[in-house]
């Protein structure tokens, strides 16, 4: 059967049509060529940048990971970048398109920060961290309480209202950075003070604790999402509020505790940065983990193990594009460039995953009538 | 006119997911005459139509419009082609009149000349007999005057080839016959008339052919005049049926649920239900008839717990003979659950509320178990060893328990539905359009399934539209109209015409 003669000029070029189930192996491939496409298409800017493509990925490699200090260095990134996409799991899980995890990570460490520079000198070491910690999950939880019951109460868009929230806590830092929190001793531009030995994080393996922490978090969310009742209520909610309320959940209560969860876990982030790699507060101290978390819970597709490899991943990424920047005076935009060409084609590939394109003339669909 | 054929299909293929919708389909509509398209829900009767209206490209296949072969890349071709076809869900727009909508989208040159829209509005209802007001807004309209625009809308454009979807799912009794007079004016007018349906009495009233779909495929053509309900059924189904519901007695029936004065209002403070009373009886089959919107859904989710009533309301349970009874009115479902009340619920919007499309069998067999489990743990044991007795009694097709619920068909979710609610061992069941797009096999299943409920003891509430069904099966109808209880009938006695115009709120509170 072909398509009839006289008409098969104006048959559509192209039609898209939605997969039925498609293999893991189909799947994977799919992947596998849009990151060599990715990688292509990136050699392609940096031959026109006058490099050699080959050399540059070869030192964003070994520029994130050939040495102890790299390694770390990376590590760094890593750590909170897989802190805050776990405090996304359940918050996108519930479809509550919480974008406000950088403000939570500033408000844990604005309270963090607190106990370290005005109360280090009244507590031990342990127990000042231990209160740090759980000052950070506190404040970074209340964060997260606000839009959670406005959405509750009267279904306020949590989207634009964790991100307007964003750039208060923002403004709370800089306002604590020029003006109460100043350090008395610093001239020139108006700096929070280091933190005292004290209330830095210890360092295992060379990295601060703080990996063995989130990959606690990994281990607690998988069991939390897969195994718990309140897993269970966070999917039934975020796949219909109706069938939950059908059944009795009671759909604000679930979506504020979900929230405060997902706040408490960005505010320990906070924490984590502050005490284990910046020791101070400043302004850039979420640095858009709250925003690249976003990028790493989609692309895991919510699995908390599969955040540990795409957050790696990233943070290679970030630190081999700090590399090549000095080893071959690219710009640092031009490094971005590549990092988004990379993440759009990944990204993309998942509309190749869920449809396929008839091209016209294409007798596909004749064959599958067939078997 | 020269040709006899309107519309000559030859070899259409469609498939979705790689699963055909149509299989070659190869069929002829003549002008001049009305044709039924027949066939279950999923044999692919939308999906044909849909390709002659330019919303679907068929993969494979020639259309043939008056002889000329035709390719219809979009609406605007089918238009061109004189091809009007009327959907299911009205696509008007609400705050607009009538002559408004009719002329919206059209490109006419100059300005809008109201007067003449009106007169040729005019003129086209009186011609095939429609009644109409071109100067009234949609927001005004009853479901079938909205449906009279649509026809109109399409006749005014000049279609002479009509396709109606389903077009007497929202209708009364009476509604349908008027429609029916309107089709068969536009017959005789020589337009080609294809009415889609599964209603074997409408085709058997209206239409001059039958073509009958299975599954995809096209299984033949008859005459209506040589055609019966029981022949068809077996075209459509493939196998020989029983089309007779059976009602046992009801033994020993004693209250178990009663409602007085449920009143309730919507968030526009419109009152929806006033002041509803009625008793269900264990052992019985209460069916509430009405015209779609009449406050069905608000009085099933209001009794569950899930719309609020007003205070004033009450719904007393009574779980047992000795008469203690539990006030349902001011609870909320988790409360209600845990005093211990057995009320099963299968609401309207199986994948929307009853159950959770992206989940699994299991999973959503643990929708009403959840909270079993230790530690706040769930337990998922019980919940797939239900999911697997369902699947076993009730003959669920399905990979497996662990298949998300929306990849079943309809009447495999249904089955999953209803299988879980009785599970539950209710002492009230309450289901709304149970058998809604479910195919006549799995329809007859729910019968038996809640005539099976009703022998032992439960008191079954069936929120239904199909009258013929409604009187077949119910001991007692409750007929709503626009919120308000017109009458409650003896199923046994009652007839369709009674009941419709009780429906319609023509005979008020003589039969109480």
């Amino acid at each position: 059967m072909s398509v009839s003669k006289g008409s098969a000029k104006k048959t559509p070029l192209i039609r898209i049509a939605k997969r039925a189930d498609i293999s893991k192996l189909h799947a994977w491939f799919i992947r596998i060529a849009a990151i060599l496409l990715a990688l292509a298409s990136g050699g392609l800017l940096i031959l026109a940048l006058g490099h050699n493509p080959f050399a540059v990925y070869r030192d964003m490699i070994s520029g994130a990971i050939s040495t102890k200090t790299a390694t770390i260095a990376t590590a760094k990134i890593a750590i909170p970048l897989l802190g805050a996409a776990l405090s996304l799991a359940p918050a996108f899980k519930m479809k509550f398109w919480n974008i406000g995890t950088e403000g939570q990570i500033l408000a844990g460490a604005i309270a963090a920060s607190y106990f370290a520079l005005f109360h280090y000198q009244n507590f031990s070491r342990p127990v000042l961290l231990f209160i740090m910690f759980c000052a950070s999950i506190v404040a970074g939880g209340l964060w997260g309480l606000i839009p959670a019951i406005f959405k509750a109460k009267w279904g306020t868009n949590e989207t634009l209202f964790t991100l307007m929230l964003n750039y208060i806590i923002l403004k709370i830092v800089t306002y604590l950075r020029t003006g109460p929190w100043k350090n008395p001793s610093s001239s020139g531009f108006p700096k929070i003070a280091m933190f005292d030995a004290s209330a830095r994080l210890p360092n295992v393996f060379g990295v601060n604790i703080g990996w063995i922490i989130v990959l606690g978090i990994v281990a607690f969310m998988y069991i939390y999402m897969r195994y718990s009742q309140q897993g269970y209520e966070i999917a039934v909610v975020g796949e219909s509020e109706h069938t939950a309320r059908y059944v009795g959940m009671s759909v604000g209560k679930i979506i504020v505790r979900t929230i405060l969860l997902s706040g408490a876990i960005a505010g320990m982030v906070g924490f984590l940065i502050v005490s284990g790699s910046s020791y101070t507060l400043t302004d850039n101290t979420a640095g858009g983990y709250g925003f690249t978390a976003i990028t790493v819970a989609w692309l895991s597709k919510l699995n908390p193990f599969a955040m540990i490899i795409i957050s790696v991943f990233l943070a290679v990424l970030k630190k081999g594009s700090n590399t090549i920047q000095t080893n071959f005076k690219i710009p640092a935009s031009a490094s971005d460039v590549l990092t988004g060409i990379i993440l759009f084609f990944m990204l993309g590939c998942e509309f190749f995953i869920n449809y396929r394109l008839i091209f016209r003339g294409s007798n596909k669909a004749v064959e599958v009538q067939n078997d | 006119m020269n040709p006899v054929n309107a519309i000559e299909l030859c070899d259409i293929t469609k498939s979705f997911n790689d699963v055909p919708a149509n299989n070659r389909v190869c069929m002829n509509v003549r002008w001049g005459e009305i044709l039924s398209l027949l066939g279950e829900n999923g044999s692919g009767k939308t999906t044909l139509m849909n390709i002659l209206a330019g919303i679907y490209y068929p993969d494979d296949g020639t259309v043939l419009i008056n002889g000329e072969e035709a390719n219809i890349l979009s609406p605007k071709d089918a238009f061109d082609l004189g091809i009007g076809m009327i959907h299911q869900h009205f696509k008007l727009v609400d705050n607009m009149t009538a002559a408004e909508n009719i002329v919206l989208g059209l490109k006419e040159k100059g300005r809008l000349d109201r007067k003449s829209i009106s007169a040729k509005v005019k003129e086209i209802s009186e011609k095939y007999g429609f009644n109409i007001n071109p100067e009234r807004k949609i927001y005004d309209m009853s479901v079938s005057e909205k449906q009279t625009v649509e026809i109109i809308k399409v006749l005014y454009r000049g279609a002479k080839i009509l396709i109606l979807d389903e077009p007497t799912a929202v209708l009364t009794a009476q509604e349908t016959d008027k429609l029916f007079t309107v089709l068969k004016n536009m017959r005789d007018d020589g337009k080609a008339v294809v009415i889609i349906t599964h209603k074997l009495q409408e085709v058997l009233a209206v239409s001059d052919r039958v073509a009958v779909l299975r599954k995809g495929e096209y299984i033949g053509t008859v005459d209506t005049k040589d055609a019966t309900a029981q022949m068809l059924t077996e075209m459509m189904v493939g196998r020989k049926v029983s089309l007779n519901i059976d009602r046992p007695t009801p033994v020993n029936p004693i209250p178990r649920l009663v409602a007085k004065g449920i009143t309730c209002f919507n968030e526009e403070g419109y009152k929806i239900l006033d002041n509803i009373d009625f008793t269900a009886n264990g052992g019985e089959i209460l069916g509430i008839a009405g015209i779609s919107g009449s406050g069905q859904k608000e009085l099933l989710e209001g009794i569950a717990g899930l719309y609020p009533v007003t205070s004033e309301s009450s719904v007393l349970y009574y779980p047992d003979d000795t008469g203690k009874a539990t006030e349902l009115v001011g609870k909320r479902p988790m409360q209600i659950r845990k005093l211990g009340v057995a009320l099963s619920f299968v609401p309207e919007d199986r994948l929307g509320m009853g159950l959770v499309g992206n989940m699994d069998l299991a999973d959503n067999m643990m929708l009403r178990s959840y909270l079993k489990g230790k530690l706040g743990f769930t337990d998922r044991k019980q919940p797939k060893k239900l999911a697997e007795d369902v699947i076993d009694k009730l003959n669920v097709v399905t990979p497996g328990v662990s298949t998300p619920v929306r990849k079943l068909s309809g009447g495999n979710v249904q089955k999953v539905l209803v299988g879980r609610e009785i599970a539950a061992a209710p002492k009230v069941l309450m289901t709304a359009y149970a058998v809604r797009g479910l195919d006549i096999n799995t329809s007859y299943t729910i019968y038996s399934l809640l005539n099976e409920q009703k022998k032992a003891g439960v008191a079954v509430i069936f929120v239904g539209e199909d009258l013929d069904v409604l009187l077949e099966l119910c001991d007692k109808i409750l007929v709503l109209c626009g919120g308000k209880v017109s009458g409650i009938v003896d199923g046994r006695t009652a007839t369709k015409e009674e009941i419709g115009l009780m429906m319609t709120g023509h005979k008020e509170e003589e039969k109480r």
